[in-house]
């Protein structure tokens, strides 16, 4: 490819993310990378595993400060699991650092028994997720990743928006001693939360507070929302925006308020349409007995169009023009 | 222990690995009965491990890859004090922990484990552990050689070759047979030992039912620096006439007469193995 990626922000949105003072920051995936740095220097019952995926993982700082804290072991996905779990199972806090493609796909079975099944206290670690890789196409998509995973007992679920949540959830990964998923991208991201955020696995963060209508997005669909929401202001709405960083355990208070408090409903997130945070919303919805105009806005079931992460989200209008229209119109 | 009361405690152990799958109405009889006698050194010869040591850090590890022959693993188990005989009653009951692959609620037991391909992964990174912390623990798995047709034991292979993995032992259950027969005839997977080697492993041929054989194997890595591949020699179904070599008692269940031939058969060895001076 030559010449840089397409930019994910329209001019417009990014005039508006500066007019609202919003600071880029660095990927996720630098910000995950620098944070395990940062607490394996420290805590060398830390291990990362890595499938030939350091470089990807932007790990290589990491394996040169602590060599001793770092297992590679080539491009075997199962076997990283596999690994991941021995480790955990043998007192070690471990990270299995992988394409989020593979690792949830091709590990599947491992990811199911030998951590979630044995409950072993591993972090798998879903590096260029979604549609990150853009047009390396398909195969290196993961839009199945929260669906499948949500299927599977024992295993927390989280995606994070910006470099605050991605730091704040390899911190909380860290210290806890059950099975984690977080899947990052690699897409240099605005911040969205002042760096004392306070986080916690399972508790969603309001970004934004209005009654018209509620975006539920996660990881990094929730700028989209955030800046769609500011976007509806200036035509007088008055929107909710929720960053739904934890796809399991869902925090269904929040959908629920968001349910019975707003007028419409829009779920976004860098997934099929099937099975993920959207799904799991309405889910929650309906069985609480909230009927609200709902939509799911995510990558849906066909054969995705091709082209960079941008191109992707502008074609489904995952942006704010797009989240923008699927407001309004839903408002109608 | 000596070898003979090692052979007498095989024996009973068949009987209630045999009695506890006509009990729950299911089990993989075939296979239980090959490696039994590979569990029963490995529990009172080989392995620190005891009901009273199995949190301590520094006990040795035991993964049984070939999960499916697990009620052999839980009458050894009982046998070893892990939790009473009569418990074993309550296999594939409603809300028993006693599963038909093993699980970690079932005291003695390391890793959830059933589905093929898995054990020697996570043996790696429990070796990987040990080497880290320079532990004294040695790590161990049970492999079927008809699970070695999954992919991910050889990805596990080439990497305990590539870290040096001395303390880890890789145990083939080498009994020829898996459910649809010859493990030769489904898919080939000779020569076992070259294969091995080639991955970088230090590998011994040994008889799976000769307790010396697999006492000297086991006791110690077969060469520093390597992880030690023991391929042994089995027969599926040992100690029963009529299952021994025959492939449908994979998991095939006795029914009460043929529970109570194959009782009888081992009564009849047992005695025979008190009779020897």
């Amino acid at each position: 490819m030559s010449g840089p990626a397409p930019s994910i922000f329209t001019p417009a949105a990014k005039a508006l993310a500066e007019k609202l003072g919003l600071k880029m920051g660095r990927a996720n995936l630098d910000e995950f990378a620098a944070t395990l740095l940062d607490l394996a220097k420290v805590n060398h019952s830390i291990v990362a595993v890595t499938s030939d995926s350091r470089g990807s993982g932007k790990l290589g700082p990491f394996g040169i400060a602590l060599p001793k804290q770092l297992i590679e072991v080539g491009i075997a996905e199962q076997n990283l699991v596999g690994i991941t779990a021995g480790l955990a199972a043998c007192g070690k806090k471990s990270f299995g650092v992988s394409p989020a493609c593979f690792l949830t796909a091709r590990s599947l079975e491992q990811i199911k028994n030998d951590v979630c099944y044995s409950d072993v206290p591993a972090t798998l670690v879903g590096i260029s997720a979604g549609v990150s890789y853009g047009a390396l196409g398909t195969t290196h998509h993961s839009l199945h990743d929260l669906a499948v995973l949500r299927a599977i007992h024992n295993i927390s679920i989280v995606v994070p928006a910006d470099n605050v949540e991605s730091r704040a959830a390899i911190r909380a990964a860290a210290e806890s001693n059950k099975p984690i998923y977080v899947r990052f991208g690699k897409a240099a991201m605005f911040n969205l939360h002042p760096s004392e955020t306070k986080f916690e696995i399972g508790r969603a963060i309001t970004l934004r507070d209005g009654n018209d209508v509620a975006f539920i997005a996660t990881g990094e669909t929730v700028v989209h929302a955030f800046l769609a929401a500011a976007q509806l202001a200036e035509r007088g709405l008055k929107c909710r925006v929720i960053s739904m960083h934890t796809i399991k355990p869902l925090d269904t208070d929040t959908v629920l308020r968001a349910g019975r408090e707003c007028r419409a409903v829009i779920t976004v997130e860098e997934h099929s349409v099937r099975g993920g945070l959207g799904e799991s919303c309405a889910a929650a919805l309906i069985q609480a007995g909230v009927s609200v105009p709902f939509r799911i806005v995510g990558i849906p079931d066909e054969d995705t169009v091709t082209g960079a992460q941008a191109d992707i989200f502008r074609h489904y209008g995952i942006s704010m023009e797009g989240l923008s229209d699927v407001a309004v119109k839903l408002l109608k | 222990m000596t070898d003979r009361e090692l052979q007498l405690k095989s024996v009973r152990l068949r009987k209630k690995t045999l009695e506890a799958i006509y009990e729950a109405g299911a089990g993989h009889t075939g296979g239980g009965l090959s490696c039994l006698d590979i569990l029963n050194v490995l529990y009172n010869r080989i392995l620190n491990v005891s009901p009273k040591n199995f949190s301590n850090p520094n006990r040795d590890r035991y993964v049984q890859s070939k999960g499916h022959s697990v009620e052999a693993l839980y009458a050894v188990l009982a046998d070893r004090g892990f939790f009473p005989e009569a418990e074993l009653k309550t296999i594939g009951h409603y809300k028993s922990h006693f599963v038909g692959h093993p699980t970690r609620h079932t005291p003695g037991i390391e890793m959830n484990t059933g589905a093929l391909g898995h054990g020697l992964s996570i043996c790696v990174g429990m070796a990987l552990a040990g080497k880290m912390d320079n532990a004294p623990y040695r790590v161990f798995t049970l492999l079927g050689d008809g699970e070695l047709a999954e992919g991910s034991n050889w990805e596990a292979a080439m990497a305990a070759g590539h870290y040096d993995l001395d303390n880890l032992t890789a145990i083939i259950d080498h009994n020829t047979l898996q459910i649809s027969g010859r493990t030769r005839d489904v898919c080939s997977n000779e020569p076992l030992d070259e294969k091995w080697r080639a991955f970088g492993w230090a590998v011994k041929v040994v008889n799976g039912h000769n307790f010396a054989e697999l006492t000297a194997v086991l006791s110690q890595p077969a060469e520093k620096g390597k992880p030690t591949c023991a391929i042994a020699n089995t027969v599926k179904g040992k100690g029963v006439s009529f299952m021994e070599d025959v492939a449908k008692w994979h998991h095939g269940v006795p029914s009460e007469a043929e529970l109570k031939q194959a009782l009888n058969e081992l009564d009849a060895a047992e005695t025979k193995l008190q009779e020897v001076v």
